[in-house]
């Protein structure tokens, strides 16, 4: 027996045989190692953060081009569009805002591109500014590649309302909307071509303020004077327009990226400048897309609110978190007169938006010019 | 007339026609290649593709090869799997932007890899989700089912792990040997009957290799062409394994035992890769009952190693031989898998253990139905389908207490 052992197991075939197992394990060894380090069956407690950032490690990584995109959230904090006034001939202001849709690829947060659709070439749109009382023309040109509109939340007639059969416009076409401007307060207008869901969440909307006629608010003419833009009063406030906004990059119906002005953590890398001496007033608009809601938190610091700015006397008082649903809004006022000067943090609430871009930094500092 | 012809020495013209044959025949292996290169380059000149461009983002892939934790943070291998590049701009760890480096930085081309690390500070035993987004907004998501310190290679380690690899490779396979002695004494039939009972086995063995295989490979870039890969792989191995082993006749006795010996090493490999594995990425506890049940799971395996040998006597080295063999992968597939590894590879080597198996399953059934044949009987009798059954059944069973 022992004969026919060698004749039909050579050793060329067993190592034939063996071979094709070395080679698949010489594979499997070939692939490179590259984090040997002793002991490092421990979790990483020590990881020391980048910079001395407020936020650490926390932050999307790199810097937005603002001058590709044609905005800069920091400057939309202040970059009111009060259109061109012009009388009418019973004597009342007639103020007329041009308003374009345009597809736009924005870049949302460093290296990240999203096809947005968008008025006047950005995202939110111009905020607009107008006075109670006051007649206001929309003239809406779509540039776009789908239907669009602009729905006012204000006082109108159904033909002005700007939703399908009532000023829809298609690419190329025009309309002009006309209405009077009320309620005074902080509101809002955006797309409501269908689907709405995709129409806001690709960039459609804007602020709509309007400022309170001091004549007709006899009982809190200063407060009424205060908001209304260009007088000494309000030029003694610093005003900010925020709007809530997120931004569902790969379509699953959940953002990726949440913000104030469209740009992820932008306000954490450039802290916006505040005097403390001075008022700061806030109009925020939450028009967050996907979730139910959105917030604002601010940090060592209490504000008054005015929900949707409809009043002249706060409807909540010394609160440090307010909470809005999509296209609620309101106006925050508080000052940091005894702080120190220092980063004082503002955020939402939800720590997951916060931590997905929506976050960002006062500078209080002493004074400014 | 019919003088002396003279020796046939190619006349200078003969020569010279000869050579222009030969280059006229290169000439022609040139013309098609000569027609792919002006074909290419119109193609790529004219551009006339463009007329397809939709103006849509491509569809970006990328798959995610290893995961390395450490005390630096995380560490992904990632790849691109599809045609279109892929430039990373974000990572968001626990729905949190993170910063983190790349290396080597710049656009991801086709098929090429790289480094992420993130500084993250994981948490021990607990899930993270990690979620790259590349320029266009895509975004790809890894997933950290639970999250312990990748092991680096301690030699502290490599005995444990090898005592660990020894207990579920190569001793139930010894046990199962110790089953030689009563097999030599059944008899011709009952022979054949465990021969049935080791085909069984190693259809099992094809199947979960083959499913392993698989699952793998659809983990893998869609460059690789995974499934494919598996396929030919394994068809591959297994017509080189059957035409090595045939070279002096179907093998018989030692060499068919070899050859067994062969596919279930192989397997044992993917087992050991896939044990490995389970432990380091902390998806598995490693307790008594679990190695217990790897133990009685492959101790089928040796019984069906030693079958052929019954007829002859070989020395007691053949069998050491063989055991390790076996049993001796399953350590190194602990060793390998217990870092974190790129799943190509480990599709590559099942797909490789699967052609091992097939091929053996072959001999095995040859060498019965010649057995069969010998005796005029019928190959698939009841008593050979009660094996088969029995054979592939105990696998079964006994994995229900190993599928980690």
């Amino acid at each position: 027996m022992p004969n026919w052992v060698p004749k039909t197991l050579s050793r060329r075939g067993v190592l034939s045989g063996s071979l094709l197992t070395a080679g698949g394990t010489i594979l499997a060894a070939l692939t490179p190692r590259k984090h040997a380090a002793a002991d490092i069956y421990e979790p990483p407690t020590q990881i020391r953060s980048a910079g001395g950032s407020a936020h650490g490690n926390m932050i999307a990584v790199g810097e937005v081009d603002n001058a590709r995109n044609g905005f800069d959230p920091g400057a939309m904090l202040t970059d009111w569009e009060t259109g061109t006034v012009s009388r009418l001939p019973d004597g009342r202001a007639l103020r007329t805002f041009e308003l374009f849709a345009v597809d736009k690829e924005i870049e949302i947060v460093p290296g990240v591109f999203f096809a947005a659709w968008t008025y006047n070439g950005r995202v939110p749109g111009p905020a607009l500014r107008a006075t109670e009382g006051e007649r206001l023309r929309i003239v809406f040109r779509n540039h776009g590649s789908h239907p669009h509109s602009v729905h006012f939340h204000g006082i109108h007639s159904a033909r002005m309302d700007g939703i399908p059969g009532a000023g829809m416009v298609e690419p190329g076409g025009e309309f002009v909307y006309e209405f009077d401007a009320f309620p005074f307060g902080c509101h809002l207008y955006h797309c409501h071509a269908l689907p709405l869901k995709r129409h806001i969440h690709k960039g459609m909307y804007g602020a709509f303020i309007i400022d309170p006629d001091p004549g007709r608010h006899p009982e809190s003419e200063p407060v009424a004077r205060s908001r209304l833009l260009g007088t000494p009063e309000n030029k003694q406030v610093q005003e900010f327009v925020m709007v809530m906004n997120g931004f569902d990059t790969d379509f699953d119906g959940d953002n990726e990226v949440y913000a104030v002005n469209t740009v992820a953590h932008h306000f954490s890398k450039h802290p916006i400048k505040i005097d403390r001496a001075r008022l700061v007033r806030i109009y925020l608009v939450n028009v967050t897309e996907f979730d139910p809601i959105n917030s604002f938190h601010l940090h060592a610091n209490f504000f008054d609110y005015y929900d949707h700015g409809t009043t002249l006397t706060p409807t909540l008082k010394t609160v440090d978190t307010i909470m809005q649903c999509q296209a609620q809004r309101g106006i925050l006022e508080f000052s940091f007169p005894t702080h120190e000067a220092g980063l004082y943090m503002f955020h939402a609430h939800q720590s997951e938006f916060a931590e997905l871009g929506w976050m960002g930094l006062f500078d209080v500092v002493e004074a400014t010019s | 007339m019919n003088g002396e012809i003279p020796p046939a020495a190619p006349s200078p013209a003969e020569t010279a026609s000869g050579r222009s044959r030969t280059i006229a025949n290169l000439l022609w292996f040139a013309l098609p290649l000569l027609a792919l290169l002006l074909a290419s380059g119109w193609l790529v000149t004219s551009d006339w593709l463009k007329a397809f461009d939709a103006g849509a983002p491509p569809v970006e892939k990328l798959t995610f090869e290893r995961v390395v934790l450490n005390r630096d943070g995380i560490h992904l291998k990632v790849r691109v799997g599809g045609s279109e590049p892929v430039s990373i701009a974000q990572i968001q760890v626990d729905e949190a932007y993170w910063t983190f480096t790349q290396e080597p930085t710049g656009q991801l081309n086709h098929l090429s890899s790289a480094w992420l690390h993130i500084p993250y500070p994981w948490v021990l035993g607990e899930k993270h989700e990690v979620k790259v987004v590349s320029r266009t907004g895509a975004t790809f998501t890894k997933e950290i089912e639970v999250a312990v310190a990748t092991p680096t290679v301690q030699i502290g380690q490599l005995v444990p792990q090898a005592m660990l690899g020894a207990f579920v490779g190569i001793v139930p396979v010894l046990i199962g040997m110790l089953f030689y002695p009563a097999i030599r004494n059944v008899g011709r039939r009952g022979l054949d009957f465990v021969l049935a009972l080791t085909i069984g086995l190693l259809v099992y063995l094809l199947v979960d290799s083959f499913k392993e295989a698989i699952e793998l490979a659809l983990t893998t870039a869609a460059a690789f062409q995974g499934i494919v890969m598996v396929v030919i792989a394994a068809v591959i191995a297994f017509l080189a394994l059957l035409s090595v082993g045939r070279r002096h006749g179907a093998p018989t006795g030692i060499a068919l035992a070899t050859y067994i010996a062969l596919g279930i090493g192989l397997h044992n490999l993917g087992e050991g890769l896939a044990i490995g594995a389970a432990f380091a990425t902390g998806v598995a506890g490693l307790g008594t009952f679990l190695v217990l049940g790897f133990t009685l799971h492959n101790v089928t395996e040796g019984i069906g190693i030693v079958a052929p040998l019954a007829p002859a006597r070989p020395p007691i080295a053949v069998f050491a031989g063989l055991a390790l063999l076996a049993g001796g992968p399953a350590i190194v597939g602990i060793w390998l898998g217990s870092f974190s590894y790129a799943p190509q590879w480990t599709a590559l080597a099942l797909a490789i253990g699967v052609g091992a198996i097939l091929q053996v399953i072959v001999e095995v059934g040859a060498y019965l139905m010649r057995s069969a044949a010998r005796s005029s009987r019928t190959w698939l009798s009841p008593a050979m389908l009660v094996g088969l059954v029995l054979g592939i059944g105990v696998m079964y069973a006994t994995a229900m207490l190993v599928k980690v």
